[in-house]
């Protein structure tokens, strides 16, 4: 009896040891990025572009990759909303064969794991194939739609199958279609899963960088229109880390602090928002 | 259409919104030349129009709904297909130039020279994998069962987000702080303490801890599922029969888990195997097989962030990357495939 | 009738809250030994939770907080300190829906044994066989011992799960609505196991079917809302129940 005691006790304090590692870690990672950011974080380098020597020690600041970050982020968050859930909303079992749906299921979800950089790839070879050279807007909401669609899409697939049938068939049993409860009854049920799944599809493209390394090149401005270059926050980093000056790559700390916080601040907002709409939801 | 009609539809707000959209969207491609932003507000225009039109007639509405979502459905299956097809047409230029076994079986990787040698890379690649599954697996498997069988409630609620904040960190803050923390650690000390003194700090070994990091959400939450899964029942069965707790979780938590935790580790190793960004900041993105662990070296997926900037002087090289990216692709298709057969294998087999 | 006079288990003012909710008040019973003891009363009265804290398996649920004495041949299995497994291994369990353990057939009964005693192959093979033979699944079984037990038939599951109950020997069989789940063949055979088997063991019986528990049982305990009403042998409660909620109950007015 004493051995059995002593494995469990032994196991027990791998367990701990192993747990206090691994929220060691994310402390780590955080606290590393704030101190080193912190210092380098001014209002000026938040506000102004990195024209006129940002890269080489002047001042000015990566204002144009915080807007490149979202010019981009944005509109493929949308995109990826409006056909995830459209998707989502048809994969139920009232619209087609379950075994198809299941089989979608599993596309997705392999889609989900595929390597960003790979759709950051695809995208370069059509860009390659029509002659682009340098990379555009385009092409990087092109992408981060392609990484978006299957995270937005399970996570609200996800949501919606927790609704329970119940529910649809009481509002089935009112007269009302098929596609008429998918939108009010089910949409309202699954609302918070729903946020969830954009937000962390967000989060995903806004963090992004081996997908839009490849397709959105560079600049120093506002992209003003889709075949721009620009900037933006992960590209943004990898470039200051690569520039032989110390000071300059100090900077690079500050654009990943920003990075984190907004990512911090997804999660916080995700949570929030679940709790909230959960009000409305019938257990 | 009866004025009581039109009067009606036009006190509708979304009509107004409707028009609205219609009437940005033009400013946006008239004045701004803002195309995106045009087809945007159209789109919202249309889709309007249509619910409040359609909506007199609700059967027609309904299968219009039904049409347009099998059509996106049906678009989203055609990209997947597509993805395939347009990643193995991009790799016929370099397979039509080398041979499959040169590609994959030379070490020699010299764009520059025509050399298009995949060995030393891939061999880095499984290495790097294999270390960092081997250090993260262990703990996020003790964490799990810890979290899921031992942890007061308080403490469960507390972890939680730890776990998915880690998981929504973006790999180029992974990166940075692998260059800031780990390479000087191994530069410093640790590879003078394996007896490799000249290590620059950009080695695999950086790399498999980066990796490990990363790696541990993906783990963990599976495992936990799955863990949460196991009927209480089945608890209480092997404790009635006297079994301490810790046994019961090895001998039958264990196994009625065990698929869930098998499908973690694969979706993990795929994650691992396909992670850009964060290797490439730290690995010394060398394209050799290096003496030790502790010399530099490259990865599939690192490759390609260090070579794309090559693809307009070296046309073949796009080729020889798209390659690369079909590899990728192909590899983890195969371990995220493999996860979800296990997971329906078992749960066919033990049927709760 | 045997007439035993030993207790084997007793409560004194057992409290159970889960959740904040007390779910037992002040529960004082006396469970007599080798007899069949049925607790019977309406759903969600307490009856599971007053079989689970027999064997302490109450205390794994989160938010359970248990105040009072449970004395089992004499000591109070309460106190601090005690091995809660060795309690445990006292006491076997089965549940409603029976939950084979996901292993062989033979490895289920197994189980036990093999975490207790250092058995070599031989005893270990003869115990497991001694066992099935007493559920009667012996001849059901004995040519696919090493198949997945979950390939049974429900009723057949249910045998098994006594044979694991009592392949570590212990004094009392606790069971939980064994035969809601079953098919009324397999629930018979069910019955005429645990009339079998309170010869060697004490039987304690939840089962919200009156009917069950007049075919079966030597000593009622009617539970309500979370208390005991009333309790004795079982020709005394139900021919002549004192107390009024008893009687509404056996009348089928409460249910």
């Amino acid at each position: 009896m004493n051995r059995r005691n002593i494995e469990e006790k032994i196991f027990l304090g791998l367990m701990l040891a192993s747990v206090f590692h691994r929220n060691g870690s994310l402390i780590l990672i955080v606290t590393v990025i704030v101190l080193n950011g912190a210092p380098s974080l001014s209002l000026e380098i938040l506000t102004q572009t990195s024209e006129g020597g940002f890269y080489l020690g002047a001042g000015g600041g990566f204002l144009n990759a915080i807007v490149g970050s979202l010019l981009l982020a944005l509109p493929a968050t949308a995109l990826a909303f409006l056909i995830g859930i459209a998707i989502a909303l048809y994969l139920q079992k009232d619209f087609i064969n379950p075994r198809i749906a299941n089989f979608i299921r599993i596309c997705l979800d392999i889609l989900w794991g595929v390597p960003s950089v790979v759709y950051g790839v695809f995208c370069l070879t059509i860009m390659i194939a029509i002659g682009m050279t340098g990379g555009s807007l385009l092409f990087g909401i092109l992408a981060l739609t392609l990484l978006e669609i299957p995270i937005i899409t399970r996570s609200i697939d996800e949501s919606i199958k927790m609704v329970p049938i119940g529910l649809k068939e009481s509002a089935y049993s009112l007269g009302s279609t098929k596609f008429e409860t998918a939108l009010k009854v089910v949409r309202r049920q699954a609302m918070p899963g729903i946020i969830a799944g954009i937000l962390l599809g967000f989060g995903r493209g806004i963090g992004d960088a081996a997908s839009i390394l490849l397709t959105v090149g560079d600049s120093n401005y506002f992209p003003t229109s889709l075949s721009d270059q620009t900037a933006a926050l992960p590209t943004m980093i990898l470039n200051l880390v690569s520039m032989p000056d110390q000071v300059v790559q100090n900077k690079a700390y500050a654009v990943a602090f920003v990075l984190l916080m907004i990512v911090l601040l997804i999660s916080i907002i995700t949570r929030y928002l679940t709790k909230k709409s959960s009000k409305h939801i019938i257990k | 259409m009866s004025p009581s009609m039109i009067s009606s539809v036009l006190k509708n707000k979304f009509i107004l919104i409707g028009i609205l959209s219609l009437f940005l969207s033009f400013i946006f491609l008239f004045l701004f030349n803002n195309f995106l932003l045009f087809v945007l507000f159209l789109l919202v225009f249309i889709i309007l129009l249509v619910y409040n039109f359609i909506k007199i007639t609700r059967k027609l509405y309904d299968t219009l709904g039904t049409r347009l979502m099998f059509f996106v459905t049906a678009s989203m299956i055609f990209l997947f297909f597509l993805l395939v097809a347009v990643l193995i047409n991009g790799s016929l230029n370099i397979l039509s130039e080398e041979s499959l076994s040169n590609l994959l079986f030379s070490s020699t990787w010299k764009p520059f020279s025509g050399e298009f040698g995949l060995f030393a890379v891939i061999i880095d690649t499984l290495i790097v994998t294999a270390i960092s599954m081997f250090i993260a697996v262990p703990i996020s498997l003790l964490s799990a069962i810890y979290i899921a069988e031992y942890a007061p409630k308080k403490f469960r609620k507390i972890v939680r987000p730890f776990i998915d904040v880690l998981a929504g960190v973006p790999s180029v803050v992974f990166g940075l702080c692998a260059l800031l923390v780990f390479v000087p650690l191994i530069r410093d000390d640790i590879a003078p303490f394996f007896g490799s003194s000249i290590s620059s700090g950009f080695s695999l070994f950086t790399a498999s801890l980066i990796l490990s990091i990363m790696v541990f959400p993906i783990i963990i939450s599976l495992c936990l599922e799955s863990f949460n899964s196991v009927p209480i029942a089945l608890k209480e069965a092997s404790l009635s029969v006297g079994a301490t707790k810790w046994e019961t979780i090895k001998k039958v938590i264990f196994r009625a888990a065990g698929p869930g935790v098998l499908a973690a580790i694969f979706l993990g190793f795929g994650r691992a195997f396909g992670e850009t960004i964060a290797v490439s900041m730290v690995i010394g993105n060398q394209e050799l097989i290096p003496k030790s662990l502790f010399g530099p070296g490259q990865t599939l997926a690192s490759l390609i962030a260090s070579n794309y900037t090559e693809v307009s002087s070296i046309p073949i090289l796009a080729s020889a990357l798209i390659f690369v990216a079909l590899i990728l692709f192909v590899v983890v298709l195969i371990f995220n495939l493999f996860g979800y057969l296990v997971l329906r294998r078992a749960s066919k087999r033990w049927k709760y | 009738m045997k007439k035993s006079n030993t207790i084997q288990i007793e409560t004194k003012t057992l409290n159970v809250t889960i959740h904040s909710n007390p779910v037992l008040k002040n529960i004082d019973v006396q469970i007599p030994a080798k007899q069949l003891t049925a607790i019977i009363g309406p759903s969600g009265c307490g009856k599971t939770t007053l079989l689970k804290s027999f064997n302490r398996l109450l205390e794994i649920q989160d938010d359970v907080k248990i105040h009072g004495e449970i004395i089992v041949d004499g000591i109070n299995i309460m106190s601090s300190g005690l091995n809660v497994p060795d309690i445990r291994k006292k006491m076997g369990l089965i549940s409603q829906k029976p939950y084979p353990l996901p292993l062989s057939i033979f490895e289920n009964v197994a189980y036990g044994l093999r975490i207790h005693h250092d058995k070599n192959a031989k005893e270990l093979a003869e115990a497991v066989q001694n066992c099935l033979q007493e559920v009667g699944l012996w001849s059901e079984v004995k040519d696919r011992l090493h198949d997945p037990a979950s390939r049974l038939s429900v009723g057949q599951q249910q045998r098994l799960c006594l044979a694991r109950a009592i392949a570590v020997q212990p004094e009392v069989i606790l069971c939980d609505e064994p035969t809601s789940a079953l098919d009324p063949i397999a629930a018979q055979q069910i019955e005429k196991l645990l009339l079998k088997l309170k010869k060697d063991f004490t039987v304690i019986l939840v089962t919200h079917t009156l009917r069950q528990a007049k075919r079966v049982a030597d000593y009622v305990i009617f539970l309500y809302f979370g208390k005991v009403i009333e309790q004795g042998p079982a020709a005394e409660f139900f021919n002549n129940p004192k107390n009024p909620e008893t009687k509404a109950y056996l009348a089928g007015e409460i249910s």
